[in-house]
């Protein structure tokens, strides 16, 4: 299967662990990847709220420059593919109303968010089936967020109150997914570096209900989730980790490790909370102290 | 009067109209409250989302253009999500926030659109964002040089921020979004 690709920034960042990953399963999966030629940011949250304009072709450049492929685009952040979505939907409607020529725009591809492509039942049947270590007892909280989900007139997410596609994913890999409370409550990502204090609240609230549930972990499919997630736990956490944070993976980098059956110290460096929990499961006891030294 | 008092005899008929070419229908709400009690944020903002919604069908524009409700508001998109009428909720705080900038309105909470301001800065430069340059050019502009001090320092060293932006080959497409393309037709 070939697929276009859009990475997004935070993958070429704060995420290139997210990135890695996702190349690494696509690879194992037999899935090719193509990156969309020349591709630009999709300018976030901070354009669409800022101006129109500039939120709308931002992504609309991206799309045009992926319709000669007209491949399927997989997305894997969340925010990139709740632009993306937006773009099109807007495209499609009225392309004259952004200068692009009608016979132009008429491409048969899908967008898709990369959890949504990994729980189709082919996809799901292939993990399970190239499975080299089950990640068993890691009792995991799936974590949505907002923008894979919402607002599904955009996003087209048939089931955006009670998704399902992180634990059908953790599931096939041998992990326990905990029933919770703030599978898609916003982290407040968009507002971390200007109001810390805003952003510090919800990620307790978040992490103290995963905790509360018996979560061990948390996994999510969002950059900007995780990085906030991790980074605005309370007490901050230092560089040698904090003991009772809760790690949140992309639930990419636990398939990689589940295909792989290994968990590589490089990959644990990159957390700010100790992933000590997964190096444990993967039966690395060892190496497991330094997770985030 | 009670300065709380609204009325839609003082509505800005050039604000409503802009909703409705954004099919952004506050008329259609009937005040159920859905949306104030999903809203993650809403314990800090001053107009709950639904005051919000019906501040704007009332044409009280200016109101809303002064409110931290705009920008506090984070976009996660639960309001327009559960209203029952479809309003695009999110879409009218996009709206808001975009016309308190054009017309120089001081923000009610200065860092954030400082923020915005600073992320499109590097994307509008590199056609990427571009973490280290937007983080330290919102440090300068807001003056908050020393939070999160620690934890950039920490994401640094772990190579999540890279020193060298990375760049689009076609940086003119990206110059002339900025420079306003759309907006030629504006006034």
């Amino acid at each position: 299967m070939k697929l276009s690709y859009y990475p997004g920034c935070s993958l070429e960042g704060t995420a290139l662990d997210y990135d890695q990953s996702v190349r690494e399963i696509c690879g194992k999966l037999d899935v090719e990847l193509v990156d969309i030629p020349d591709w630009n940011c999709c300018g976030a949250s901070s354009a669409h709220m800022t101006d129109h304009e500039i939120g709308m072709r931002l992504p609309i450049r991206n799309l045009l420059l992926a319709a000669d492929a007209n491949l399927d685009i997989l997305v894997p952040c969340a925010a990139c593919f709740q632009r993306l979505k937006a773009a099109d939907k807007a495209l499609r409607e009225d392309p004259l109303r952004w200068d692009v020529d009608t016979r132009k725009y008429a491409p048969a591809y899908e967008i898709i968010h990369i959890s949504t492509f990994l729980a189709r039942p082919e996809i799901l049947a292939a993990i399970k089936e190239k499975v080299a270590h089950k990640l068993d007892e890691l009792a995991i909280a799936c974590y949505y967020g907002c923008l894979s989900l919402r607002n599904p007139r955009v996003t087209d997410s048939p089931n955006c109150e009670m998704p399902e596609t992180l634990e059908q994913i953790l599931a096939a890999i041998g992990a326990k997914p905990v029933s919770w409370s703030h599978r898609t409550e916003c982290c407040s990502g968009s507002l971390t570096m200007a109001r810390p204090d805003i952003a510090e609240k919800l990620v307790g609230d978040i992490v103290t209900a995963a905790k509360r549930a018996g979560a061990s972990a948390m996994v999510t499919d969002c950059p900007m989730c995780q990085a906030n997630v991790e980074s605005r736990q309370s007490p901050q956490p230092s560089a040698g980790g904090s003991e009772e944070g809760l790690p949140v993976f992309f639930a990419t980098e636990l398939i990689a490790a589940a295909l792989s059956g290994s968990y590589p110290t490089k990959q644990q460096k990159l957390h700010l909370i100790s992933p000590g929990v997964l190096s444990k499961v993967m039966g690395d006891v060892s190496i497991s102290k330094e997770g985030s030294a | 009067m009670d300065k709380n008092c609204i009325s839609p005899d003082e509505r800005s008929e050039k604000f409503l109209s802009k909703l409705q070419t954004r099919d952004i229908d506050v008329q259609a709400c009937y005040q159920c409250g859905r949306c104030s009690s999903g809203c993650p944020i809403g314990d800090f903002f001053d107009l709950n989302v639904m005051e919000v919604v019906r501040l704007a069908a009332y044409g009280q524009e200016e109101r809303l253009l002064h409110s931290h409700a705009i920008w506090l508001c984070a976009a996660c998109e639960t309001c327009a999500t559960r209203c029952p009428n479809e309003i695009e909720i999110a879409g009218l705080m996009d709206v808001l926030r975009e016309l308190a900038l054009r017309k120089g309105i001081k923000p009610a909470e200065p860092r954030i659109p400082l923020f915005h301001q600073s992320f499109l800065g590097s994307v509008g430069r590199w056609g990427k964002a571009y973490e280290i340059g937007m983080i330290a050019n919102y440090k300068v502009k807001s003056g908050d040089l020393m939070g999160d001090m620690k934890l950039g320092l920490n994401m640094f060293l772990k190579g999540k921020l890279k020193l060298v932006p990375h760049s689009i080959e076609n940086k003119t497409e990206i110059k002339d979004i900025f420079s306003g393309k759309g907006k030629e037709y504006d006034r």
